[in-house]
C-alpha cells in the first residue's frame, strides 16, 4: 500500500525548470513510485491529481510551494521530503567558468579576433585546401600544418595567396617562428638577426637550436612546405618570404634550407640572392652541386649551415668519444622522427662513401625496399607511416616496434635516433626511449641520438640528454655528428 | 558551364539583401479577427495544420486527437468517434498553416471560427496570424480535446478574441519590436519561455481591455485567464515571426532559412532561394524533463510551426538570455545556455541591433540561418520546444529541446546546387 505525502512551503518560489529538475532526481529514488514539487496554481493542481500525487486535506494556494511524493512506504516518503529540502537549498554550482566558449570555425574565429592576420590549419589533408581557401579569402596569411595536402590543391593555394599578397607556409609545415612566436613544433630560441627559410620543419628546428647554442638568435623562421622548390610549385611562398625578408630590418642573414631545387626554380633563387643586399646561407641537403653568388654559402649539412650563419661557430665543434663500441653487426639503422634531420644523416654517410638506403633518399643515396644488410634511414615522420597517425614527434611509442626491430636485427650495429623536443612534440621524450630501452634489455648494438632543443624549452635539453645518458644512450651534440659517430664506431668495430 | 567563382559574391549578395529585410522587420500585433475573415480560402471542413504538408494517414497521435477536437468544435462531427471516422474517410481538407500567411502551436490547428492574431510588419506591408495561446495543461495544440477543451475554445471565440481584438483596435496596436528587446532582458528567450513578454504585453492591453469589456466579471476573467498563463505571448511571437520572414521568401540565390516546422511526423524548411519548396526528413525525440506521472516513452516526436520564432534568432537561440531553459536538458547554468547560443552564432549571417543579451554585454541574437553554414559545421538549429503525450487526447507532458534534423538542410542545399548549376 502506497502513501502520498504533501508537504505545503507557503509563500516559496522557485523556478519551474529547477523543479522539475529536482522532481526528476526524486523520482529516480528506490522505492518512489512518483514525485513532483510544483508552485499550487490551479493548473498544476490538475496535473498533480491526475498524477495521484494529492493528499485530499492538502491546502495550498498559487503562491504557495507545493512538494509532493508517492512512495512504498512512510519511512521512504519521508526521506524523500528530507531530499527534496537538501536538494532545495542546495547552493548554485559554480561551473561558469569551466567552458571557455571557443570559436568553432575560421568565420567566428575572425569575429572574436578582427585583427588576425594568420591562420594555423591543421585538419585532415582532404579538408586543408578547402579551409585554407576561406583564411586566404579572409585575408589571412595561412600555414598548413596539414599534410597529404595533393600537389594541385597546393598549387591553386599558393597562385591565389600570391594574387592577393598573402603567403601559404606549407603544406606539412611543422614549424615557424614569426617575430618570435613560436608556432606548432618549434624551440625557445632567442631572438636575433639571422632568418631561416626552410622545406622541412625538422631541418628549421635543428639549425635555429644550433644557432641559439653558438649564442646567436633567430629573427624569424619560416616553413614553406617541402615541395615549394619543385618545378610545379616554381618556389612561390620561398620567393615570398625571400621578398618579405629582404625588407626586413631585424634580418641580417638568411638561412635557406632546402632539398637540391628544381633546375627552373634555381635560377629564381639565385637571381633574387644575387640582386639582394642581405648574406645568405644556402644549406641543400644532399647537393654541393650549386653555383651561388658571391654573398651565399653553400653547405649540405644543417650543422654547417648553422656555422656558417652564426658570427663564432666554437661552441658547435666539440664531439664526444664514442664510449662503446658495437660489438655484432657493422650495419647502422637510422630511426628518424624528422625527415631533413634522415636527411643529413645520409650525407653524413655519403660523405664518407658509405652507400645508404632510405625511404626518402638523398642524391647518391638508394631507395630502401625491403634489402636489410644496408646503412638504412627512415623518416618515420613521413606521409606513408602518418596518415591516420600521429606524428613520432608527438606520439614516440610510434618508433617502438622500428627500434626493437633493429635492436634485435644481428646486422646491426648502431642504431641512430633523433629526438626532437621543444613546442608540440611529446613531454618527455627521452624518458619514453629509456622506458623502452629497459624494458628492451642491453643488446650488441650501440644506440646513438642527438637531442634538437634547447634548455629553454618546456622539456629542457640538459635534462633530456641526462636521461638518455643514464639509459646507456650515446648522445652527440647534433644530428650530424650522431651520424659521424656512428660512423667512428663501425671503424672501430 | 557554371561561372562558380562568381557565385559566392552573388550568393553574398542574396543573403545581405534577405538578412537586411529581416532585420528591418516591424511586427505590431494590431487586431484579432476570425480565421474565415482573413483567410478567404479557409471554409468549412478546412483543416490547417503545423508543419511541412502531411495527409491524415500520416499524422501523429496528438494530431489526430486535436483534428478529432476541431471537427467537434466546428460543429462538422457529433463527437470524436464520428470525426475520425471523417477523417479516414478524407471528408477535411488538410494544408500546413505556413501557405496561408499563419502559423499555430504543437499540433496548430487553424479553423475558420477561430480567431487569430494580427500581427503586420509595418517594414514590409505583410499579415502574419496565429491562434490565440489556449493556456497550459490539457488543450487542443498538445492533443486534447475532451469538453472542457472544446469550451475554453468557445470562451476564445466567444469572449476573449473579440475583446482583444477591440481592445488592440483601440490603442493602435502594440509595437513588438521593442516588448520582445525587453523580454530577452527579463529572461525569455520567446518560445519555452515568455513570462515577461506575456506580462509586459497584459501591461500595456489592460487599460484599452477595461475600455472594451463592459462586464467587470467578463474582463476580471480574461485578465485571470493571461494572467495566469506564462506562454499567452508564445502565439504572438509566432506570428510576429512569420511575419518577419515571409518577405524574406524567394529571393534568388539566397541561401537563408525562411522556415522551420515541425507536423509531428516531418520537419521541414524552406529557403529563401527556392521559394515555397519544402525540404523534409523524419523528426526528431525531444529531450527534456516531464510533468508528474510521465516520462519520455509518453512523448510524441517533435512538432508545431513555434520553431518560427528559432528562425528568426530567438528560442534555442537566445538561450543565453534564458539560462533556466538550458536547464531542460543540463544543469541549467549561464555559461551553457552561452555555449548553445554560440553555436548558433556560427551557423547564422547576422545579429539583431535590438534584441540583445544582456550577459553577452548587449549582444544582438544570432539571426539569419544559413543553410551552407549548417552544413559545414555539422551544427543544426537547437529548438526549444513543449512535449506532447503521444496519444491523442491527453495533452503536454513536459518540455525541452530538440536539434533540427541535419538531412533537411542537406536536400534544401543540393537542390539549390541544382538550381545554381552546380552538381
Amino acid at each position: 500500500m502506497s502513501v502520498t505525502v504533501n508537504i505545503v512551503r507557503a509563500g516559496v518560489f522557485l523556478d519551474s525548470v529547477v523543479l522539475m529538475q529536482i522532481s526528476r532526481e526524486l523520482t529516480a529514488i528506490q522505492g518512489v513510485e512518483d514525485a513532483a514539487l510544483m508552485m499550487a496554481t490551479p493548473a498544476n493542481w490538475d496535473i498533480l491529481s491526475d498524477a495521484g500525487l494529492l493528499d485530499e486535506d492538502t491546502m495550498a494556494g498559487p503562491g504557495d510551494l507545493l512538494v509532493a511524493v508517492r512512495a512504498q512506504d512512510q519511512a521512504i516518503a519521508d526521506s524523500t521530503l528530507q531530499r527534496a529540502a537538501e536538494l532545495m537549498e542546495r547552493p548554485a554550482q559554480q561551473n561558469n567558468t569551466s567552458q571557455e566558449l571557443r570559436p568553432l570555425t575560421l568565420r567566428s574565429a575572425c569575429r572574436q579576433l578582427p585583427d588576425a592576420n594568420l591562420a594555423l590549419i591543421s585538419v585532415p589533408g582532404d579538408f586543408a585546401g578547402a579551409e585554407a581557401r576561406k583564411a586566404l579569402r579572409a585575408g589571412l596569411n595561412v600555414m598548413i600544418f596539414s599534410d597529404n595536402v595533393s600537389l594541385a590543391e597546393e598549387i591553386s593555394l599558393k597562385r591565389e595567396a600570391r594574387d592577393l599578397g598573402l603567403i601559404v607556409m606549407g603544406p606539412d609545415c611543422g614549424t615557424a617562428i614569426i617575430d618570435g612566436v613560436p608556432l606548432a613544433f618549434a624551440n625557445v630560441v632567442p631572438r636575433g638577426d639571422i632568418a631561416i627559410v626552410g622545406a622541412s620543419g625538422t631541418g628549421i628546428q635543428e639549425v635555429s637550436c644550433l644557432i641559439a647554442r653558438a649564442g646567436e638568435g633567430i629573427s624569424h623562421a619560416i616553413g614553406v612546405g617541402g615541395r615549394d622548390l619543385t618545378e610545379a610549385v616554381g618556389a612561390i611562398s620561398t620567393l615570398t618570404v625571400l621578398d618579405w625578408l629582404e625588407r626586413d630590418v631585424a634580418t641580417h642573414h638568411i638561412v635557406l634550407i632546402a632539398k637540391p631545387p628544381a633546375p627552373s626554380v634555381v635560377d629564381q633563387i639565385t637571381d633574387f640572392i644575387r640582386s639582394s643586399s642581405k648574406s645568405y646561407t644556402v644549406c641543400l641537403v644532399g647537393s654541393d652541386d650549386l653555383a651561388l653568388p658571391d654573398n651565399a654559402k653553400l653547405t649540405t649539412t644543417l650543422k654547417d649551415a648553422a656555422a656558417a650563419a652564426v658570427k663564432n661557430s666554437k661552441g658547435l665543434e666539440a664531439l664526444p668519444v664514442v664510449q662503446q663500441a658495437p660489438a655484432a653487426g657493422s650495419y647502422v639503422r637510422g630511426l628518424y622522427s624528422g625527415g631533413t634531420l634522415a636527411a643529413e644523416a645520409q650525407v653524413v654517410f655519403l660523405s664518407h662513401r658509405q652507400p645508404v638506403l632510405s625511404n626518402v633518399p638523398v642524391p647518391g643515396a638508394g631507395l630502401f625496399t625491403s634489402e636489410r644488410a644496408n646503412h638504412i634511414m627512415i623518416d618515420l615522420g613521413d606521409d606513408r607511416f602518418t596518415r591516420g597517425r600521429p606524428h613520432p614527434m608527438i606520439d614516440p611509442a610510434v618508433r617502438d616496434e622500428p627500434i626493437c626491430a633493429a635492436l634485435s636485427d644481428p646486422d646491426v650495429g648502431a642504431v641512430l635516433l633523433d629526438v626532437v623536443i621543444g613546442f608540440g612534440a611529446h613531454p618527455d621524450p627521452a624518458g619514453h626511449l629509456a622506458g623502452l630501452l629497459d624494458r628492451h634489455g642491453r643488446s650488441g648494438s650501440v644506440v646513438i641520438a642527438s637531442v634538437t632543443g634547447t634548455d629553454e624549452d618546456p622539456q629542457v635539453r640538459a635534462k633530456q640528454v641526462s636521461v638518455l645518458e643514464r639509459a646507456g644512450v650515446v648522445v652527440a651534440p647534433s644530428n650530424a655528428d650522431a651520424a659521424e659517430l656512428a660512423l667512428a664506431g663501425l671503424k672501430i668495430g | 558551364m557554371v561561372d562558380t567563382a562568381a557565385l559566392a559574391p552573388a550568393i553574398r549578395r542574396a543573403n545581405s539583401k534577405a538578412l537586411e529585410i529581416l532585420l528591418q522587420g516591424d511586427p505590431v500585433l494590431i487586431d484579432v479577427v476570425p480565421a474565415k475573415d482573413l483567410i478567404p480560402e479557409l471554409k468549412e471542413h478546412t483543416i490547417l495544420h503545423a508543419g511541412p504538408p502531411i495527409e491524415w494517414d500520416r499524422m501523429c497521435g496528438p494530431m489526430r486527437g486535436a483534428v478529432a477536437g476541431v471537427a467537434v468544435f466546428e460543429g462538422w462531427a457529433r463527437d470524436l468517434d464520428e470525426a475520425g471516422v471523417q477523417a479516414s474517410k478524407g471528408c477535411f481538407d488538410f494544408h500546413p498553416n505556413h501557405h496561408f500567411s499563419a502559423v499555430g502551436p504543437m499540433t496548430g490547428l487553424t479553423t475558420c471560427s477561430q480567431p487569430l492574431l494580427v500581427v503586420e510588419n509595418r517594414a514590409a506591408g505583410n499579415r502574419a496570424y496565429c491562434t490565440v495561446n489556449e493556456g497550459l495543461g490539457k488543450v487542443m495544440r498538445f492533443g486534447g480535446n475532451d469538453e472542457s477543451v472544446r469550451d475554453r475554445l468557445a470562451w476564445i471565440r466567444d469572449s476573449l478574441g473579440p475583446a482583444l481584438g477591440s481592445a488592440l483596435q483601440c490603442c493602435g496596436g502594440i509595437p513588438l519590436r521593442p516588448l520582445v528587446a525587453r523580454g530577452l532582458t527579463m529572461g525569455d528567450e520567446m518560445h519555452q519561455r515568455n513570462v515577461a513578454c506575456s506580462s509586459l504585453l497584459l501591461r500595456e492591453l489592460a487599460p484599452a481591455l477595461a475600455s472594451a469589456v463592459a462586464d467587470h466579471s467578463d474582463l476580471s476573467e480574461m485578465l485571470a485567464f493571461m494572467g495566469s498563463n506564462d506562454q499567452f505571448f508564445l502565439n504572438i511571437a509566432m506570428a510576429m515571426g512569420k511575419s518577419i520572414m515571409d518577405p524574406v521568401r524567394n529571393i534568388e540565390q539566397s541561401t537563408v532559412v525562411t522556415a522551420m516546422t515541425r507536423n509531428g511526423t516531418d520537419f521541414g524548411i524552406r529557403i529563401s532561394g527556392l521559394g515555397d519548396e519544402w525540404f523534409t526528413a523524419p523528426v526528431e525525440m525531444p529531450a527534456g524533463l516531464y510533468f508528474p506521472g510521465f516520462s519520455a516513452a509518453d512523448a510524441n516526436p517533435d512538432m508545431g510551426d513555434s520553431t518560427i520564432v528559432e528562425t528568426i534568432g530567438l528560442g534555442g537561440f537566445a538561450m543565453a538570455a534564458a539560462p533556466a531553459v538550458a536547464g531542460f536538458v543540463g544543469a541549467g547554468s549561464v555559461a551553457e545556455a552561452a555555449g548553445i547560443t554560440a553555436r548558433m552564432r556560427e551557423i547564422t549571417l547576422g545579429e539583431h541591433p535590438e534584441w540583445t543579451i544582456v550577459s553577452e554585454n548587449y549582444q544582438g541574437v544570432p539571426t539569419g540561418i544559413d543553410i551552407r553554414l549548417v552544413v559545414e559545421t555539422g551544427i543544426v538549429p537547437t529548438i526549444n520546444t513543449g512535449i506532447a503525450h503521444r496519444e491523442p487526447g491527453i495533452g503536454q507532458v513536459g518540455a525541452g529541446v530538440v536539434k533540427a534534423p541535419m538531412a533537411c538542410f542537406e536536400k534544401a542545399l543540393r537542390a539549390l546546387g541544382e538550381r545554381l548549376g552546380i552538381s
